[in-house]
């Protein structure tokens, strides 16, 4: 048994949101609570804006695939009450023979948007609502799959040769476009040959030197 | 064969023993030479190699320590590192490849101008070392030719300052009259630049990770 006592805000949740609020448990400090994920929004707003709760920072979005393939997937939000210094983890259950869906939380949290980006591009969970869920680590046009799921080989779905010939005909200019560079919102602010060298090319990329 | 560089007869009178046959004073001066002219060429290109540093991992740190003080790679007449692929000769590849960089470093090879070289510097630019995985290009050589490997992970400034050596050997050995060493060579139809099966041989798991599962 830890001697860590549970967070306080597991008691508000269950007052508040009665069965849509599973198990909890403390792990080595730190408390975990399950929430149901069509109710997930919800809660984790109410755990944002709720006067007594204010978790202003969402340190971390991730996921979990145990081996047991009965098991669900887990989603794992962290949260932080900044004033409070208290931690809570909040995990939604995905099981496997649903899509695995859940509602973003970009709108709650901003900084959620890349770490929801990387558990899509990872374990394939959508996001409903996410402005731009696309891949971040692999490329766009990767095409073997959500690398961090169990059923996925280490060393990929293709044969080497013919991953290499993937890479090499990859589009750069597609790859590494404004919008790929995030810089597409200063660019009104930049220099004007700064404008004119960096100007999203027509299409096919024709203009461009090899 | 002496390495030191090219074999200059100096005809300067002063170079030779008096002889009866001694030639005419001003007819033979110390100002000009014979050489072989690829000796000449070899000579200034293996000692005025700028190096474009593709680094990518932890092998950049020790090319950051190879190009320092203490090792000094402008001893070699490497003092420019390039970053600019037009303006380099030898494309130094410091680390993991990744497949998403695969077509940056082929388009870096491709904007280098002729006579270019390439070497893979350490365990996982030369076979993807620790990293068998989905990620990772299985040695650069199937993405850009490659001319010098240097082992190690990291290797030691001293191991690539060798690879350098072995690279400036290779490159005294050449002659600028060889109708295909300086041949850029396209992809295919397949748009690979080597054989499909070549590439998955030299892919080829090695170590523990010959008993990873594949599916295709």
């Amino acid at each position: 048994m830890s001697g860590a006592a549970e967070n306080a805000s597991v008691a508000g949740l269950r007052a508040r949101f009665g069965a849509a609020v599973g198990r909890s448990a403390v792990l080595a400090g730190a408390t975990v609570v399950t929430v149901d994920r069509e109710r997930a929004h919800e809660i984790l707003a109410w755990l944002r804006d709720d006067p007594g709760q204010r978790y202003d920072y969402c340190v971390d979005v991730t996921a979990v695939e145990y081996r047991d393939k009965e098991r669900p997937l887990e989603l794992v939000y962290q949260l932080r009450a900044l004033a409070r210094s208290v931690m809570l983890r909040v995990k939604v259950e995905l099981a496997k023979d649903r899509p695995l869906e859940v509602d973003s939380v970009v709108d709650l949290w901003h900084g959620a948007d890349w770490l929801e980006r990387e558990v899509w591009d990872m374990f394939g969970i959508r996001f409903r609502g996410h402005p731009d869920l696309r891949r971040i680590l692999m490329w766009e046009n990767y095409a073997e799959g959500h690398p961090l799921r169990k059923d996925f080989p280490l060393r990929g779905r293709f044969s080497r040769s013919e991953q290499v010939r993937r890479a090499l005909g990859a589009d750069l200019d597609a790859h590494y476009s404004m919008e790929e560079l995030s810089i597409a919102e200063a660019y009104d602010a930049l220099p004007a040959d700064v404008r004119e060298r960096l100007a999203p090319l027509p299409p096919g990329g024709a203009g461009r030197e090899p | 064969m002496e390495a030191r560089g090219p074999r200059v007869e100096l005809t300067g009178a002063e170079h030779r023993a008096p002889a009866e046959d001694a030639p005419r004073a001003g007819f033979v001066s110390p100002n000009w030479v014979t050489a072989r002219l690829d000796d000449l060429v070899n000579w200034s290109r293996a000692n005025s190699l700028w190096p474009m540093a593709f680094g990518t991992a932890c092998c950049a740190i020790e090319f950051m320590a190879t190009a320092a003080s203490r090792f000094d790679l402008a001893r070699f007449g490497m003092e420019r590192v390039a970053y600019s692929p037009r303006q380099a000769d030898v494309l130094i590849c410091a680390g993991r490849l990744p497949f998403k960089l695969a077509p940056v470093i082929r388009r870096v090879w491709d904007q280098m101008p002729q006579p270019k070289w390439c070497i893979s510097m350490g365990a996982c630019a030369s076979t993807g070392g620790i990293f068998d995985n989905y990620a990772m290009v299985q040695g650069i050589d199937t993405i850009v030719p490659v001319d010098v490997y240097v082992p190690g992970c990291p290797p030691r400034p001293e191991g690539l300052l060798y690879g350098i050596l072995m690279l400036q050997k290779k490159i005294k050995g050449e002659t600028v009259f060889d109708p295909e060493l300086r041949v850029e060579k396209l992809a295919d139809q397949q748009g690979l630049f080597l054989e499909p099966a070549t590439v998955d041989e030299l892919s080829e798991p090695f170590g523990n990770s010959v008993h990873q599962t594949r599916s295709a």
